[in-house]
């Protein structure tokens, strides 16, 4: 991890880093993937379903899944409009206003 | 009046409203005053609110109209990163300076039903990342037990303010062991139910698959009553279950596990060790049977969430953008309008999670961490399912060590990452778990607490509550 990697990862992440953090945060992030990798030693113990390669990690991992519920039924349009807005940093009435996309 | 908050209980309060020797007013007073008296030195109310007393005279209405229930005119604090409309709320962090919740959360909604006063918000890790509240845009809260020590995180806030006689109780979030850790170390009691049995609405999110809201208080009979309160399934978070998802057995006494293999970890205090042997002794003469389990994967319970718990942070935390709330930043163009709010308002930690997030979901990596690690979650979980065959529950000690100093490990991320060891588990798995006191160590003159730690199979988190009141009860 060299500092070309945390100024890939950050834009990746749109945030801007100051020059003189990079330093220390690829040393943190080396760090951290140093510990983190650690599951990679998992593997042995994953031979529970028989061998995992990648494909099949992908295919037994996470049993997790999203409940998702019908998009239907939509509150009344515009009763919430006021109180949200007020929260953002700039509006032209009733939109949350950018800088010009192109 | 002098009211003593050092003794009192939530039953005690409500006898005492009930009966009319005091109101619901002069309690949050009394609270307020303490608050006054500590919160300079111990930094744990990010605000108090200023509605406070009027929420105590509505809770004052209800006790005259025969309305009031178990947690009407209670003093509550709740951690910042839970929505109570038209207050602040900023997750401790300055990319939401100025922000006021535009909605409440389901569990705010339940306590203001039930009649609760909410006193404010408290301090916690920005975004709920830490294990030490030092990582708060807002400066660290000291633990009162010993002010040169932290109370743990993310939610020290919310324990140090029971463990202080500052609330009678609080809410906390729990992504890795934020409620527990913070418990065992400012000697309180708290909970995370399962996952899912709280509605997380209104919860600024920082993992998903992990996430629970749940009660700090000081004994277990309160954090029962809370915990009452603010369950169930809610129509607004998809992710929150009907009470009787899982299969539901008969249980007499809790058959009690052990993982010895895990207790022998590099890192584990002795002091902690001692005070386990002491504790497990305990409910042996009280009569439970304890038998040891393996869990075999648990120790990459911490390398795991590192890698799960920064890919959903990175994908939550892209909301924050300059645009919808909170701060802004200008530059050119848009894209350098959310960099350059990103990275002015996102303190160094969050910055170095998300970089984690970007990196371990990134195409060529994503194999070998972040679909690697859900693999190892789900072998957690089978170890736990093999475990339950066995044994009801299963107690470990809450953390590796009693609270440490400010500054000793705030510059080492992986050091913090340790505080999870013996909590994390639980969360990648979604099981109940609670951390009770279990007595003190003496360090530098100094007693500090400890907690043991019981987890239970899904739903199970009556057998966590009886356990408890049984172990304090023989105190």
């Amino acid at each position: 991890m060299d500092k070309k990697d945390i100024e890939h990862l950050a834009k990746l992440s749109r945030i801007e880093i100051p020059e003189e953090e990079k330093e220390s945060l690829s040393k943190d992030l080396e760090n951290i993937l140093g510990h983190v990798g650690q599951i990679q030693s998992a593997s042995a113990s994953l031979g529970r379903d028989g061998e995992v390669t990648g494909e099949k990690t992908k295919k037994t991992a996470g049993k997790l899944r999203n409940v998702m519920r019908e998009d239907k039924n939509p509150h009344e349009p515009g009763i919430y409009t006021e109180k949200i807005l007020k929260e953002a940093p700039e509006r032209e009435g009733d939109y949350v206003k950018v800088k010009k996309i192109l | 009046m002098k009211i003593d908050l050092k003794s009192l209980t939530i039953k005690k309060a409500h006898e005492a409203m009930k009966n009319g020797e005091y109101t619901p007013l002069e309690l949050a007073d009394a609270y307020l005053e303490v608050i006054k008296e500590k919160n300079d030195e111990l930094n744990i109310f990010l605000e108090i609110f200023n509605d406070v007393p009027e929420q105590a005279k509505h809770a004052g209405v209800m006790f005259k109209n025969g309305e009031a229930g178990a947690m009407t005119g209670i003093p509550v604090g709740i951690k910042d990163n839970i929505l109570f409309e038209g207050h602040k709320a900023s997750a401790a962090s300055k990319i939401l300076e100025g922000y006021t919740a535009t909605y409440d959360s389901t569990v705010v909604r339940k306590l203001r039903e039930a009649g609760a006063v909410i006193l404010g918000r408290l301090n916690m890790d920005e975004f709920a990342m830490g294990a030490s509240t030092e990582n708060s845009a807002y400066g660290p809260t000291k633990n009162p037990v010993d002010p040169e020590r932290v109370p743990g995180g993310s939610s020290g806030g919310s324990a140090a303010a029971v463990a202080a006689n500052m609330c009678l109780a609080s809410l906390g979030s729990d992504t890795a062991g934020s409620i527990r850790q913070p418990s065992a170390l400012c000697g309180v009691v708290g909970l995370k139910p399962t996952y899912g049995n709280v509605s997380r609405s209104g919860l600024i999110a920082l993992g998903s698959s992990l996430d629970v809201i749940g009660p700090i208080a000081m004994n277990v009979e309160d954090v029962e009553i809370v915990y009452e309160c603010i369950k169930g399934e809610d129509r607004m978070d998809s992710t929150s279950k009907p009470e009787s998802l899982y299969e539901r057995k008969e249980i007499g006494k809790p058959v009690i596990g052990i993982p010895r293999h895990f207790l022998k970890m590099d890192g584990v205090n002795e002091k902690v060790l001692e005070n386990f042997a002491n504790a497990e002794d305990k409910l042996k003469t009280l009569g439970y049977e304890v038998k040891d389990v393996q869990l075999t994967n648990a120790r990459y319970a911490v390398p795991a969430y590192y890698i799960i718990l920064p890919a959903e942070a990175s994908a939550n935390l892209a909301r924050f953008d300059g645009v919808k709330y909170g701060l802004h930043v200008g530059g050119e163009n848009l894209i350098e309008d959310y960099s350059k709010t990103r990275g002015a308002g996102f303190g160094p930690e969050v910055k170095r999670r998300i970089l984690i997030g970007a990196y371990v979901l990134s195409a060529g990596y994503s194999d070998a961490y972040y679909n690697k690690a859900t693999a190892v979650r789900d072998l957690i979980a089978q170890d736990y399912k093999d475990a339950f065959k066995e044994v009801d529950v299963i107690l470990t000690p809450t953390t590796a060590g009693p609270a440490f100093k400010l500054g000793e490990k705030v510059n080492d991320p992986v050091a913090m990452y340790l505080e999870d060891v013996f909590t994390v588990p639980a969360n990648h798995v979604g099981l109940p778990a609670i951390s009770i006191p279990s007595g003190t160590v003496s360090v530098d003159g100094k007693n500090l607490p400890l907690g043991v730690h019981f987890v239970a199979p899904h739903q199970r988190e009556d057998l966590l509550l009886k356990i408890s009141k049984d172990f304090l009860k023989n105190a």
